[in-house]
């Protein structure tokens, strides 16, 4: 996006470059490498010394490169079907095809999945492991059908990081490093902490925050969570984001007419366009539910709170407690509109938005638009629509300025 | 055949008339009704309330208030219960259950409890990690849950007994049901794919005892007869539903007999008993540790696949149809895995996609018409 100047965004782009490199070298090296998905319990495989690798974080790079298609068309030629999560499309295609826009990643000898931001998760790597013949450990969080995580369902989790750890003992020959762990516990809740913090800096009016920067922040999230660099990293952001704040200025590159939330996944192959839309009425995006999904806290060592936090995640709540999560990002984040994107990949994300976005806005007044889109795959995009739906929002973000005038 | 007649004129007129098997339960009882979402839902429970579990599976309606909660890739099952139940079609019900083993049915009963608040709607999420112990305790306090809601609405405490009875009466019922899958076998003329279909929905919409009377006697009256030869290919069927008779019907004008089926809403519901045992809700949750081969239940070797190639095998079957759900994403992800077996046992197949709220099936006819073809040249 903007701004090249900063440390911060060096940093990040050596540590991402790092990411993949040292789970490549060590694959050579005859080292484990897991595939995971991205809000799964890190710290089992980083206790482990088992390299981690995101398939999530992998498709969406891809997608925002504009390597998506060629991939996608495969895996529709081997069966799946066009209605599927891109990101499975994808990476199951990967598997096979083991070439891409982006970094390559090496194919893992181990899975890992919690199911805390979709049940797609499993179905996918179901498949990876039936086809690579691997293990795979499933970490099942049930879905919150209650507003808090119940003791049945935090019972449930914890037995099953118990039976984590025995896989992983069993796959790795080695006996689970118990200190080793605890330490990583602790690193990871720093680096929650350290991200939470950063990411506060949104609420700011005007915030110092280009919004859509916190899309290339995540990836650190996503990848590094139980790493001192991660730590480090945001620490770094925070201070720099610090000065902004003290010398009056901001990463966003004009000036900020308007605030918005942003519901659902980005628009990884259209983030270029979306941006450019954005930046031509001075919307930024400083609300959106990605802070809250890795501030991931627990009191190191307890299991019963890791189990609590890996099962409070956004995806995983009610629709009374999704609504109120939006409520507060709204009102904390001073947004003058919302966008929800009605995301083809993501039923999740769908399925009960137009009920949130409608008690949302009976209780903020805040405007709203829908637009269609995917996160990865360019064909369920049109840029005429988002630039449509942008300037109705635009209007009766307007209309709500010019009557509290 | 006269006696036939009359069994399956008993089932048609159920499945023709849900709304009226639903008042009349209530009204000969004053008991309650729930309505069972697809696909898995501890029936016995509500059973054992003296209450009638009824199934709902959608159904061919034309769909407009739905999308207003909905977008429109939504799976067509959850779009037409939407509809009717915005429609009115369900008020007479006391509460619906749901399960939860895909995002859509995470989605749709958290939805259910805003905009359709007259009925009560519990919601069940069964764990995936079901060989662990911890996920089947963990299930029985799911079910505890529900017991306690269905004691709620009906105001009666649900005894120990008459849950094993319930249980013992669904039992009963999964094994009458597997005896005709497979006598139908012997009858392809008289037990056509449309009424192999009816006799199995019409256990939705029916006491399950009654319904294993009914399903009893047929046998009987079919084993009265010879059987029977017809020229034609065998067929598996996969899928969650084979809906609607439309499409059965087209099977049959070209000679495809069905001869099993991995259905969700068929054999899937009745192939897996409840084990015995002194804890009637740990019974139940242990039947979720039992099911195999099912696209909602966690598979990570996918046993599906196989087991679909050894049912083909079992009953000497010459090809599969997999019925696609459209949006389907759990049997959207096994489908390549099992074409990739099929393949790989020379098994042919047939891909169609299922869609409730399909305005025409030409496109359908065409394709089974020059599958059958296919089939004939090559097995001959």
């Amino acid at each position: 996006m903007s701004d090249d100047k900063l440390t911060s965004k060096q940093y990040l782009n050596e540590l991402m470059a790092q990411h993949y490199q040292e789970a490549s070298e060590g694959k050579k090296r005859g080292e484990l490498v897991a595939w995971s998905s991205s809000i799964a319990p890190q710290e089992l495989c980083e206790t482990m010394g088992i390299h981690v690798l995101y398939p999530e974080n992998h498709a969406a790079a891809i997608g925002a490169k504009g390597g998506a298609l060629p991939l996608i068309d495969y895996a529709e030629s081997k069966g799946y079907s066009a209605d599927l999560c891109s990101y499975a499309r994808i990476n199951l295609a990967y598997k096979d095809v083991q070439d891409c826009v982006f970094e390559n990643m090496p194919l893992p000898d181990l899975l890992i999945i919690c199911n805390n931001i979709c049940n797609t998760l499993i179905k996918w790597y179901e498949n990876l492991s039936t086809q690579l013949k691997i293990p795979l450990i499933c970490i099942d969080v049930p879905y919150n059908v209650e507003y808090e995580v119940t003791q049945e369902r935090i019972d449930y989790i914890k037995a099953q990081l118990k039976e984590a750890i025995r896989q992983l003992e069993e796959i790795t020959g080695k006996s689970f490093d118990y200190d080793r762990f605890h330490s990583v516990m602790e690193t990871s809740i720093q680096a929650a902490k350290a991200w939470e913090k950063a990411m506060s800096y949104a609420k700011y009016k005007p915030s110092p925050i280009n919004g859509f920067n916190i899309y290339n922040y995540m990836a650190l999230m996503v990848c590094m969570r139980g790493r001192p660099e991660s730590v480090k990293f945001f620490n770094l952001l925070a201070d720099e984001l610090e000065e902004l704040v003290q010398t009056g200025q901001s990463q966003y590159p004009v000036e900020e007419k308007y605030r918005i939330m942003w519901d659902g996944i980005a628009c990884w192959p259209y983030l270029g366009h979306n941006f450019k839309t954005f930046k031509s009425y001075g919307i930024n995006m400083v609300g959106s539910t990605y802070p809250e999904a890795w501030t991931i806290l627990y009191e190191a060592g307890d299991l019963d709170s890791m189990a609590r936090a890996y099962s409070a995640i956004v995806l995983n709540l009610n629709l009374k407690r999704n609504i109120d999560m939006r409520v507060k990002i709204i009102e904390e984040c001073q947004c003058d509109g919302a966008i929800y994107h009605l995301n083809r990949s993501c039923k999740l994300c769908d399925f009960m938005h137009y009920k949130i976005s409608e008690e949302v806005y009976k209780r903020t007044g805040v405007p709203y638009v829908f637009f269609d889109g995917d996160q990865t795959d360019p064909r369920h995009f049109a840029k005429a629509q988002f630039e449509t739906r942008i300037q109705a929002l635009v209007e009766m973000m307007e209309k709500n300025k010019a009557q509290s005038r | 055949m006269e006696g036939i007649n009359r069994i399956l004129a008993d089932m048609q007129r159920v499945v023709s008339n849900p709304r009226q098997v639903v008042k009349d339960y209530k009204a000969k009882t004053g008991k309650g009704v729930v309505g069972c979402f697809p696909v898995y839902c501890p029936e016995e429970i509500v059973h054992a309330a003296g209450m009638l579990p009824v199934g709902l599976w959608g159904g061919q309606t034309q769909i407009s208030q739905a999308l207003t909660i909905v977008p429109s890739f939504c799976c067509s099952i959850m779009q037409s219960n939407i509809e009717y139940a915005l429609k009115g079609t369900y008020d007479d019900l006391d509460a619906v259950i749901m399960s939860s083993p895909c995002d859509t049915l995470k989605s749709i009963p958290q939805d259910w409890g805003y905009v359709i608040p007259h009925i009560k709607v519990i919601q069940i999420v069964y764990p995936q990690m079901r060989k662990l112990d911890a996920g089947i305790q963990y299930l029985k306090t799911e079910f505890q849950r529900v017991k306690n809601e269905i004691e709620a609405i009906s105001g009666e405490e649900i005894s120990e007994e008459a849950l094993r009875k319930s249980i013992d009466i669904y039992n009963e019922h999964r094994q009458t049901m597997r005896d005709f899958c497979m006598v139908a076998r012997d009858y392809p003329l008289t037990i056509t794919p449309v009424i192999r279909h009816l006799v199995i929905k019409s256990g939705f919409f029916m006491e399950k005892s009654e319904h294993t009377r009914l399903v009893s006697e047929l046998i009987t009256e079919l084993k009265k007869h010879p059987a029977e030869k017809r020229a034609g290919k065998k067929v598996v069927l996969t899928g969650i539903t084979a809906e609607p008779d439309e499409l059965l019907r087209i099977f049959d004008e070209n000679g495809l007999m069905v001869v099993a089926d991995d259905l969700a809403q068929e054999s899937r519901q009745f192939r897996t008993d409840v084990p015995a045992g002194a804890d009637p809700l740990l019974s139940l949750a242990m039947q979720w540790a039992e099911v195999e081969g099912c696209s909602l239940a966690y598979d990570p070797q996918k046993q599906r696949a196989s087991m679909i190639v050894n049912m083909v095998k079992e009953s000497g079957a010459d090809a599969v149809v997999l019925c696609m759900m459209k949006f389907c994403d759990p049997e959207e992800f096994d489908q390549p895995i099992i074409i990739e077996q099929l393949e790989a046992a020379g098994i042919p197949y047939l891909c169609l996609e299922i869609d409730q709220q399909i305005q025409s099936l030409e496109r359908d006819r065409t394709r089974v018409q020059s599958f059958t073809e296919m089939l004939a040249s090559q097995i001959g």
